[in-house]
């Protein structure tokens, strides 16, 4: 097998992967996680056209609240440190998992949805300030592009809340059987990625938005 | 066929480390850090220490290096040779948002420069 290969080009000497491989396709446990990984790159690949139009249109305020007005820091860093610990905890849940220890991964899996249920409820309750105040999304262009990027990055969290809670039921009920496993190793990758674009947003969005 | 074997195949990316002592030492170095950058991040943006202009450039340096921390030690991509698909994948998604975002950033500064008089600018021509 590796000589024919060798004969026709398809490896280096027998001694190097190219691709195609002697070796058949990967296991559904690796082809699975990757394709979601491709997923979540594209899902980037939005949220970097969302953060292109914010940027764009941050100065179009129409006389309307600028972002030193409205963003508050305080709140934003007990969100930032909410998300942060949320997606360390998901990582724990996955150690947790891959022993198979049922008690260990539920408490994980639900410390992991608390801490994103607090960083949600608090994003809410600043939209709904803002938008009390007058500053909702048809106000200035800056305030319609405020309202997509971070309201597309909290509706990324609240999917991620109802698939924390599928995965807990799903775990509780069939086990850790292999399909279930590589959904949860799905979710952890979803959960960290969401953390990933978050600190572009505390960034980009409310850190540099409340310079002096 | 036994050297196949032996060769290190492909992981996922997200997949745990072998080891408990060091898988768990990867999420908590990667919060470490994370904590460390995130506090450097709000001390710079508060700070009068540091000259004004630079300061927004830090923060998207300091941002950059979060989300490293991030892909490292959360989501495990290395650098190693089981990781180089996801590598590869990563590397065209960081292209794609690279280019998006300078080149969006790019033109429609040059547009507001270039084209749109300001409101102040229309106020003047009126009072001439």
């Amino acid at each position: 097998m590796t000589s024919e290969a060798a004969t026709i080009g398809l490896t280096h000497g027998g001694s190097e992967d190219t691709g195609l491989g002697n070796r058949g396709p990967e296991s559904k446990s690796i082809v699975v996680p990757y394709g979601f990984w491709l997923f979540v790159l594209s899902d980037m690949v939005l949220f970097s056209a969302l953060f292109a139009t914010y940027a764009s249109l941050v100065h179009a305020t129409d006389g309307g609240p600028i972002t030193n007005q409205l963003f508050d820091r305080n709140l934003m860093a007990i969100e930032t440190i909410a998300l942060l610990l949320s997606s360390f905890v998901c990582g724990l849940a996955m150690i947790a998992a891959k022993r198979k220890h049922m008690a260990w991964t539920q408490g994980w899996l639900l410390v992991t949805g608390l801490l994103g249920a607090v960083f949600l409820f608090i994003e809410l309750y600043e939209f709904t300030q803002m938008i009390g105040e007058g500053a909702g999304p048809q106000r200035s262009a800056f305030l319609s592009g405020f309202f997509t990027l971070v309201g597309c990055h909290g509706a990324h969290v609240t999917a991620g809340l109802l698939w924390i809670g599928t995965m807990m039921a799903q775990i509780w009920a069939k086990g850790f059987r292999e399909d279930i496993v590589r959904r949860l190793l799905c979710l952890s990758i979803f959960w960290h990625a969401l953390d990933i674009i978050w600190v572009a947003i505390f960034t980009i969005v409310y850190l540099i938005g409340t310079l002096p | 066929m036994t050297q196949d074997d032996a060769k290190p195949g492909n992981v996922a990316p997200g997949e745990p480390h072998d080891s408990l002592m060091t898988e768990s030492l990867s999420y908590v170095i990667g919060l470490g850090l994370a904590l460390l950058l995130t506090g450097v991040s709000f001390w710079v943006a508060s700070t009068s220490v540091l000259w004004g202009p630079g300061v927004a450039v830090g923060l998207v340096v300091l941002a950059i290096a979060q989300m490293g921390v991030h892909l490292v030690f959360f989501l495990h991509i290395t650098s190693g040779p089981d990781n180089t698909n996801n590598v590869l994948a990563l590397a065209f998604g960081v292209l794609i948002v690279f280019l998006v975002m300078v080149g969006t950033i790019w033109i429609m500064a040059h547009l507001a420069a270039n084209m749109g008089p300001t409101p102040e600018m229309m106020n003047m021509q009126l009072q001439h």
